[in-house]
């Protein structure tokens, strides 16, 4: 019954063991060596330009995690505590929607949205602030975060909106009887409160962020990221155990991460 | 609810702005589906429903569609099965090592899509399997248990065992209790965990990625072999309208279903 299970550690305790082989140089066959030249070259190698890209991704995703943060906030409260039950289920209807048509197609949008010719373009020069369409905004880091924080917003929504919910409007009643303002109300009531769904939503927008190869390879410029490189290994570069070795690394920084958070018992209400 | 005008209107319009920020692509790509060239620039070039036409005419994101339904079917039976014995060996039994159990049949949701597959894939070269259609079904199963293992167990945490006993202290046998009173009361946690994990496999490219064997052309694979292909940008618009279109219904069932069970249980996702 739990097969699948043995069946998935299983999976990663091969990954981790991947990561300790060699790959042959002229036959590309893997060699059952144990060596830690793979992590050696992560941590070292070139220049260092692996612990960048490693580092990079880590920057990219918490500042995709922050904007989603501060987008889904103002849009759960609202949801959770100001409109009435009939256009709470609508609006959770519309947060639900754009998570179940294609992703890929979804981060296609906004080359279309930000290329040359596109829709922001256009409006700046017809606007007067450009002259001419810029190709500022497509093929780079700030490109890929915007896809980001818009691909994993509703992720970042739910769970928001779930803890917003579950706030008995006696608390906030309290709060201001007792002389608080709606400032301290929210530092020292509502945020508390909101504090494991803003937990949850951070471990899946993370998370998502530090996997991901299509957003780079869509709307991204050369430089690679953490999910690129570890695709990259795996495809074209064909060099396995580095790649097992990159994702090892991914893994440890997560499981890290989830056991940190964790603590706070925001998975519970995962 | 006492909320202050104030309060209303800075909320109201943070909201909507967030909402066109959510809606502005999707709103692109549907328009884009019936551009008359297969540039996608901005004004819109005009309009027409050649690609639909084409889309009609066109065998090959068919096949992949109709690869990916089965694929989606596979893994939701399997996960169904799986994830349901699970649930209730959870709900049911106290073990040894079940809160660490607890922690790691979440992971195959909570990390992303790319350690699943190059796990997947290491183990299937570990093992020198040939990557196929059934790797991916194992793939996208271990993903899909989890959704359904969430919702059950959910559902059955609050469900009260006296139920279960009461019919049994009526004489009914196991088979006819599990019939008449515990499936009765888990069928929707079924049905949205099904339609979760249906939707997330349907459009899985992550782990399909690494797992897919040469002649294996998911939709999600098709798509993304698309996006180098300029000639066919448009019918990719029409595919995801298409889509679109079809889960429409099925995102207001499974919404229906959740909102019923009382918790916003999409999160599993």
């Amino acid at each position: 019954m739990l097969w699948l299970l043995v069946f998935y550690i299983v999976a990663l305790v091969l990954l981790l063991m991947t990561s300790l082989w060699q790959q042959d140089v002229f036959t590309a066959e893997i060699v059952r060596h144990w060596t830690l030249s793979n992590y050696d070259k992560l941590f070292t190698g070139q220049g260092g330009l692996w612990l960048r890209i490693y580092g990079r991704t880590v920057l990219l995703a918490t500042i995709v995690t922050l904007i989603d943060i501060a987008l889904a906030f103002p849009l759960a409260w609202f949801m959770a505590r100001i409109v009435s039950p009939k256009w709470r289920t609508l609006m959770f209807l519309a947060v639900v929607v754009p998570l179940w048509s294609s992703i890929l197609v979804r981060i296609f949008a906004w080359r279309t949205i930000l290329g040359g010719q596109g829709l922001l373009n256009q409006f700046l020069v017809d606007t007067g602030l450009l002259s001419h369409g810029s190709s500022a905004f497509l093929y780079n880091d700030r490109a890929i975060a915007i896809t980001w924080a818009y691909v994993w917003l509703p992720f970042m929504i739910l769970p928001l909106f779930t803890a917003l919910e579950k706030i008995p409007h006696s608390y906030l009643e309290a709060s201001r009887d007792l002389g608080a303002g709606a400032l301290t109300t929210f530092r020292r009531v509502i945020l508390p409160l909101a504090f494991p769904g803003v937990v949850a939503g951070s471990i899946f927008v993370f998370s998502l962020t530090m996997g991901d190869f299509v957003a780079p390879q869509l709307v991204g410029g050369g430089s690679q990221v953490l999910g690129g490189a570890i695709k990259d290994r795996f495809g074209v570069a064909a060099d396995f155990p580095f790649g097992a070795a990159l994702a090892s690394l991914t893994l440890v920084t997560l499981v890290v991460f989830l056991t940190i958070t964790r603590r706070t018992g925001a998975l519970e209400n995962v | 609810m006492t909320s202050s005008r104030a309060e209303r209107w800075i909320f109201g319009g943070t909201s909507a702005l967030v909402l066109v920020f959510l809606y502005l692509p999707l709103g692109l790509i549907v328009l884009y589906a019936f551009n008359k060239t297969n540039i996608n620039s901005w004004p819109f070039p005009g309009f027409s429903t050649q690609w639909f036409d084409k889309l009609l005419h066109d065998p090959v994101p068919k096949e992949a569609a109709w690869l990916s339904i089965r694929i989606a079917l596979a893994s939701t039976a399997l996960a169904l099965l799986l994830g349901t014995s699970m649930a209730f060996a959870f709900a049911r039994y106290r073990f040894f090592g079940r809160e660490v159990v607890n922690f790691t049949v979440t992971l195959p949701i909570i990390l992303p899509g790319v350690i699943t597959g190059v796990a997947l894939a290491s183990f299937f070269l570990f093992t020198n399997t040939e990557l196929s259609t059934r790797t991916v079904i194992i793939g996208h199963t271990t993903f899909c248990i989890v959704l359904v293992f969430n919702n059950v167990l959910a559902r059955l945490r609050r469900l009260s065992p006296s139920f279960e006993e009461a019919s049994r202290d009526l004489g009914a046998s196991g088979l006819q209790t599990f019939r008449y009173v515990t499936l009765p009361s888990i069928r929707t946690a079924l049905i949205a965990g099904a339609l979760l994990s249906l939707a997330l496999s349907f459009d899985e490219i992550a782990v399909t990625f690494f797992l897919a064997g040469a002649d294996t052309t998911t939709l999600p694979l098709w798509i993304l072999g698309a996006f180098r292909n300029s000639q066919s940008l448009p019918e990719v618009n029409a595919v995801a309208t298409v889509i679109l279109l079809i889960s429409l219904p099925v995102i207001a069932l499974a919404t229906y279903l959740m909102r019923e069970e009382g918790g916003t249980r999409i999160i599993e996702e």
